[in-house]
């Protein structure tokens, strides 16, 4: 039957029941090891390692139930099935073999054929037991290994998360890891303009997916807000980046806040997390409740920003949390719940003891409760920039002082280039690499685009604003634009750009030069927006944008300044 | 810089969605969206992902209203970013359109 050959203890004192049982087993075509009392039984154990042991229940020197304990003890976590040889019959004796250790008996005189079904059952039952075991190393081993790699990955994560200012002095946040990786995300920021992005994001699900999520947010958040990016645009970009790269499924609820200690106010944007709270110092509370879907969810076309925008004074606070708070469970299962949540908030002698009282209900609440998701809260408070508590040096060498400042530069189109070459998507791009004024880049644009036009429309091509009186007429104006361009010359414009910084922002200043006649500029400036017209707009969005702006020479030099400060 | 156009289901609404720059370049683009259909009584510029806005943009809007019916045009511009409204407010167009 046995398809293995097994190597079988047989232990007896009795020299003839042993033979019997010896001539038997082998018979099976087993391998056989022998003793005659406890003591050898025991040694044979040690030193042959037997799969299977039949022990005699009553021997000299010791006998089977004290052999069994040891052997047992010996064996450990492996299954050696020992089988009692007995002829006693009363229960009693034999529930003792079976409290010994023994895992089945047989009586004496002996029937092959049960013993032989008892060997081969004991056989599948020690195999499976194996199985069992190698296959929980392999698991535990799996387990250690895994762990040890997030421990690695949890190492960077962490250098990639935890560049920004979430030590800030008014900042308070709890971050509790449910498990190495959680699913939840906190970021802080200081902008380049002094103000304050902070970001909590909470993954579906934990471990290594929502890491992979957060690394990309990480550096999207870190390097666009350093950069001098708007909130929305940070929020845009996270989204689009994890719509691409994460299965459907899986996407990042998430609150972001746009804090300006300048202005007094803070902007909020809130998808799929529970509501955001301000605590106003005079005990007023306001929620903010989510009103769009999570990061990750939605094309990028339609991605909505539409944000929520607050004063605060000194001293106000707002809170974002993830579900986990609300969702904590104790021991009966019951949910923490935004009740309890809000009323901390009641009756609140120091608003400085919110956080940690939120902290303290929680894990009073939860008590010997199992965490089931990741407890994260911020805390961020209104207070003047120089209290903040972080190193301005530091501060200023990622913003203000990085990237170019002070410069100017001349580009001249000529000829060919000025027909089909559009120079404003390179002029922005030097433009807007000075740092903050990105925030500015629509309306330097279209100071560009206006003077630009203006020198190569009306300067160079000499076409007359006067057409776009008509619908046809404005078409027209550009079918005679195309005519013109192609018939150019030796034509140019040549444009002048120089920026000088200024306290907190700078000055961007713009001289445009053609090739053209000019025109008479004496009464310009007195150009009125007509609404009756299409053209003509130009010339007073100028006016208004810029600090300075005025024509010079024969009318075909136009300077123009536009002055920038954050915040 | 793309023009999409998309209607409502019962075809009164168009909504012209303007991607990126919208300034001269656009101007026969913009033009064909909307000119070859007589049966809208509704217009929606969709500007979520207009980047950047010229006064020639500014003269386009105005040659849409003036096709809508001037006056009693029923025109919106919605999803504006900042600098956009800042370029249509200066231009005093919430008097003539609805900026949402």
């Amino acid at each position: 039957m046995s398809a293995e050959p097994l190597k079988i203890l047989i232990a007896d004192d009795n020299d003839s029941d042993r033979m019997i049982l010896q001539a038997i087993v082998r018979k099976q075509g087993h391998k056989v090891v022998t003793a005659r009392d406890g003591v050898e039984a025991v040694e044979q154990f040690k030193t042959t390692s037997p799969e299977i042991i039949l022990l005699d229940a009553l021997m000299p020197r010791m006998d089977g139930f004290e052999a069994a304990r040891i052997i047992k003890q010996l064996a450990g976590e492996e299954l050696v099935p020992i089988i009692f040889l007995t002829s006693l019959t009363d229960a009693k004796s034999l529930a003792q073999c079976l409290d010994a250790g023994g895992d089945d008996f047989l009586s004496k005189p002996y029937n092959r054929v049960i013993l032989e079904a008892k060997i081969n059952a004991f056989n599948r039952m020690r195999i499976m037991h194996s199985t069992l075991q190698s296959q929980r190393d392999l698991i535990a081993e799996n387990n250690d290994h895994l762990l040890q790699e997030q421990q690695v990955a949890k190492t960077v994560f962490d250098n990639v998360a935890h560049l920004g200012c979430l030590h800030a002095k008014n900042i308070k946040h709890l971050l509790s890891p449910l498990s190495v990786f959680n699913g939840d995300v906190l970021f802080a920021c200081q902008k380049p303009s002094g103000g304050m992005h902070v970001l909590l994001g909470d993954f579906t699900g934990h471990g290594l997916p929502a890491a992979i999520g957060a690394m990309p947010i990480a550096e999207i958040f870190y390097g666009m807000t350093n950069k001098g990016f708007a909130m929305t645009d940070v929020l845009r970009e996270i989204n689009q980046k994890l719509k691409q790269i994460l299965p459907v499924g899986f996407f990042c609820c998430a609150c972001m806040i746009d804090m300006s200690f300048a202005r007094g106010d803070v902007e909020v944007w809130v998808g799929g997390l529970p509501e955001a709270v301000i605590y106003k110092s005079g005990g007023e509370l306001i929620k903010i409740p989510s009103n769009h879907l999570p990061l990750g969810v939605l094309t990028a076309s339609r991605f909505a920003t539409e944000t929520y925008r607050y004063d605060m004074s000194e001293g106000d606070r707002i809170f974002m949390w993830s579900d986990g708070i609300i969702e904590a469970r104790n021991v009966d299962g019951d949910m923490f719940g935004e009740d309890r949540l809000y009323e901390v908030y009641q009756d609140v002698k120091n608003p400085s003891t919110i956080f940690s009282n939120i902290k303290q209900q929680v894990h009073n609440f939860i008590g010997e409760g199992e965490r089931d998701d990741d407890l994260t809260i911020v805390e961020v408070e209104m207070v003047p920039e120089d209290r903040l508590g972080l190193d301005a040096d530091v501060h200023l060498s990622k913003s203000a002082l990085m990237g170019p400042v002070n410069w100017g530069l001349s580009y001249e189109l000529r000829g060919e280039t000025l027909k089909d070459f559009n120079p404003l998507p390179l002029l922005l791009h030097v433009i807007m690499e000075v740092p903050g004024l990105r925030l500015f880049s629509g309306q330097v644009y279209t100071v560009l685009a206006e003077l630009i036009s203006n020198a190569l429309e009306h300067g160079v091509l000499k076409l007359d604003s006067n057409l776009k009186t008509t619908s046809e007429g404005f078409a027209q104006y550009y079918a005679l634009r195309m005519q013109r361009l192609s018939s150019l010359d030796d034509a140019w414009v040549r444009i002048s750009i120089d920026h000088q910084p200024e306290k907190s922002g700078g000055v961007l200043s713009i001289k445009i030069e053609d090739s053209g006649e000019g025109f008479d500029y004496s009464g310009f400036k007195d150009a009125k927006m007509n609404k009756d017209r299409y053209s003509g707009r130009g010339i007073p969005l100028l006016d208004s944008l810029c600090r300075r702006f005025e024509y010079m020479g024969a009318g075909n030099i136009v300077e123009a300044e536009f002055a920038w400060k954050t915040e | 810089m793309s023009i999409t156009t998309s209607k409502s289901t019962d075809g009164s609404v168009l909504t012209i969605l303007i991607q990126g720059r919208f300034d001269f370049s656009s101007h026969q683009e913009f033009r064909d969206s909307y000119e070859h259909d007589e049966s809208i009584k509704e217009y929606l510029i969709d500007m979520r992902e207009t980047t950047y806005l010229d006064s020639s943009a500014l003269g386009m809007l105005l040659l849409l209203r003036d096709f809508a019916g001037g006056d009693h045009a029923n025109v919106s511009i919605t999803n504006c970013n900042s600098d956009v409204k800042k370029i249509l407010t200066i231009s005093n167009f919430e008097q003539l359109f609805a900026i949402k």
